[in-house]
């Protein structure tokens, strides 16, 4: 396999021995993770099913139209509608869990460090490289490491979903703070602004828009880790698409495939940014 | 009494700002600095002091180190040497949390692109400096409204800066300085921005303001004609340097160097000149002294008309000779020959003058607001004025047409 004069550098094995190591020695920890995540995700899936169909579906319709108006709230209304018609309820249900859970969780850990990265320097330039690996390397690779801390089932899924869906949080956050102009800041300074004040009365407000961006990629990102997760057995609308890849059933694909699809919109729309009425346009 | 003092300020940008203090030491240009370094002199050895209740003008063309030289004064940009007093306080050596209260109740900064908080409406745009200092809600609102009562801009409180004009946005940043009750307003370029009438407005509002609250003001300015209208004292910058610093009549008159000769070439003189620059001595008769005095003073000072003044030196009108003599031959009070004048005030700007003076066949009386009379204007004076030589000392010499 090795044909060079170079000795080969032995980093798979040095990843190897490092999660052997924390396996090894955070075995508890990371237990308690998993449960944590799991009893997070139960719950969620539980309230939801508790709620019924149609005490969901109107949440949701209400939700869009306070977000965007009637289009977007008839839309997620046939939408959801559709994915109860077709016997997919409690699978979407568990996929807008393992979701919801990634993103709340990629919220508040990426919100943050994006804001320190938008505030220090040294700090975002430390943080680019590190967001730009989580993005880049494939995402099943974070599946192995992940069983070995988290075990099977939802706890891996939702942990890879967020390695792999928090950075544009941070990236965007960072970049919508560090986006505020100069003289707002000097501004804001001149009157005496402590740091927490600069930032929770003009930097965070003024960053908004592009901190809902990165949130909305963020969404977009964990929905496209739906099937991934299924490989280490998180269930829902991904195992089913899962099922139907190995097994070559076509109708199983389509449908669970065009449930994920009805959510994503659904998601994406609501979490877009609104029509900016505070500034008033300019 | 000396509100801000400044000494010997340098601020360089750069990597090694202290190998730039070493070159400027040598005597290197700002510009061999750059040829040489990296480094850029944004403000090389600058001392001048603020008398509390002036308009102290910064004037300069863009890269001349002014915007860095206001900003040194409440170290949004922190100078690489030198020291600077608020308050015979050293602003430079404060600790963070000292300079906090002072950018809270003595310096507040008006900004160029007025800097308005697009998220907030303009009273939580005015009231900002209250928030950050903690005052309770009603308190910063009142003070808030009070403010932009102040500026002309009641009714616009629930409005985003976006819905405002440049010149109205301009008025919330000025209202929003004013709010927090400093003594010293720092004013950035701030009417740059603005078209030209706007600007004369606001300038004019600036200085209406200035006469009820008697701030201490160092305003930033590119335009000469905004530096002369409304500077007390106005500091010429080049390259970082301060060039000279004097009244607009100094600078004017006596040009420290070529560069600022150059400079103030072109200006309209008869706008900056004032009466009271160029008026000379008044003689007087105080109207109760009778018509013999009033006549042997006109004799003696070789004039055929005079003044006349009350007891408290108010300016009554004028008797000549001619009247004079009557009111001696006809034993009447002087007073029933005394002719109303139209008298112009110590401020009133030559080019205001011009027409009076035309009208008039006898020097122009110079008042004060009191109506006092403080001197006279002979048409040569005005003439000479313009030729490019101030009388800057008023001479005893009189001579009335």
């Amino acid at each position: 396999m090795n044909a060079t004069f170079l000795p080969k550098i032995p980093i798979g094995h040095w990843a190897d021995v490092f999660i052997q190591f924390i396996t090894d020695h955070f075995d508890t920890f990371f237990g308690y993770i998993a449960s944590g995540i799991q009893g997070f995700v139960d719950s969620l899936v539980w309230l939801f099913l508790f709620m019924t169909p149609v005490v969901f579906i109107l949440i949701c319709a209400g939700v869009a139209f306070w977000r965007r108006g009637w289009g977007v709230a008839l839309f997620t209304l046939i939408g959801l509608i559709l994915i109860y018609d077709l016997g997919y309820w409690q699978h979407a249900m568990q996929t807008f869990a393992l979701v919801l859970t990634s993103v709340v969780l990629s919220i508040i850990i990426g919100l943050p460090l994006g804001i320190l990265a938008g505030i220090n320097r040294t700090f975002h330039r430390i943080v680019t490289p590190i967001l730009d690996f989580m993005q880049t390397m494939p995402s099943f690779v974070y599946l192995i490491p992940a069983i070995f801390l988290f075990g099977t089932g939802m706890p891996p899924g939702v942990v890879a979903t967020i390695v792999f869906a928090m950075p544009p949080t941070i990236r965007m956050t960072g970049l919508g703070i560090r986006q505020v102009p100069g003289d707002l800041i000097e501004a804001s300074n001149a009157f005496g602004s402590t740091t927490w004040q600069k930032l929770v009365k003009v930097q965070i407000p003024l960053a908004a828009p592009t901190i809902m961006a990165g949130v909305n990629q963020s969404i977009m990102l964990s929905l496209s880790m739906v099937v991934v997760a299924s490989l280490v057995g998180a269930p829902g609308l991904g195992a089913d698409v899962y099922l139907a890849v190995t097994s070559l059933k076509t109708d199983i694909g389509v449908e669970a495939g065009l449930a994920i699809v009805i959510i994503a919109i659904m998601l994406d729309r609501m979490s877009q940014n609104t029509r900016g009425k505070k500034t008033g346009g300019a | 009494m000396k509100k801000i003092e400044v000494r010997q300020a340098i601020k360089i940008f750069g990597k090694n700002p202290r190998h730039g203090l070493e070159l400027l030491e040598q005597g290197l240009t700002k510009k061999e600095i750059k040829e040489k370094t990296d480094l850029n002199v944004g403000v090389a050895e600058a001392s001048f002091y603020v008398e509390s209740g002036e308009i102290f003008v910064i004037m300069g063309l863009s890269g001349s180190g002014k915007s860095t030289l206001v900003r040194l004064l409440n170290r949004l940009i922190e100078p690489t040497s030198g020291s600077i007093f608020i308050d015979d306080q050293e602003i430079t050596q404060m600790k963070a949390e000292e300079l906090r209260q002072v950018r809270r109740k003595k310096i507040s900064m008006v900004f160029q692109g007025f800097a308005l908080f697009p998220h907030r409406t303009i009273l939580d745009n005015t009231l900002f400096g209250l928030e950050i200092q903690g005052l309770d809600k009603r308190e910063r609102e009142k003070r808030a409204l009070e403010a932009l009562a102040l500026v002309g801009l009641k009714g616009y409180e629930a409005s985003y800066p976006s819905q405002l004009s440049g010149g109205m946005q301009q008025r919330v940043g000025l209202a929003r300085a004013l709010a927090s009750d400093t003594d010293i307003l720092l004013m950035d370029e701030a009417f740059s921005a603005l078209d030209p009438l706007i600007r004369k407005e606001m300038q004019d509002q600036l200085l209406d303001l200035q006469d009820a609250m008697k701030k201490t003001i160092v305003f930033i300015t590119h335009d000469l004609d905004e530096a002369l209208r409304i500077g007390d004292r106005i500091a010429l910058m080049k390259d970082g340097r301060i060039v000279q610093i004097g009244t607009p009549e100094e600078i004017l008159m006596n040009p420290a160097n070529d560069y600022v000769a150059h400079f103030v070439e072109d200006v309209d003189l008869s706008k900056v000149i004032t009466a009271g620059n160029i008026m000379t001595h008044a003689d007087a008769v105080t109207i109760d002294r009778g018509a013999r005095v009033a006549l042997k003073l006109m004799n003696d000072n070789g004039i055929s008309s005079i003044f006349a003044v009350d007891r408290s030196q108010k300016l009554l009108g004028v008797v000549d000779a001619d009247d004079a003599a009557q009111a001696i031959k006809t034993s009447t009070a002087i007073g029933e020959f005394v002719k109303k004048v139209q008298p112009v005030k110590v401020d009133t700007h030559l080019n205001d003058l011009f027409d009076d003076i035309s009208k008039s066949s006898i020097p122009l009386a110079v008042v004060d607001d009191q109506g006092r009379l403080r001197g006279l204007v002979r048409r040569g004076a005005i003439i000479h004025a313009l030729a490019g030589n101030t009388p800057l000392t008023k001479d005893k010499e009189v001579q009335h047409s």
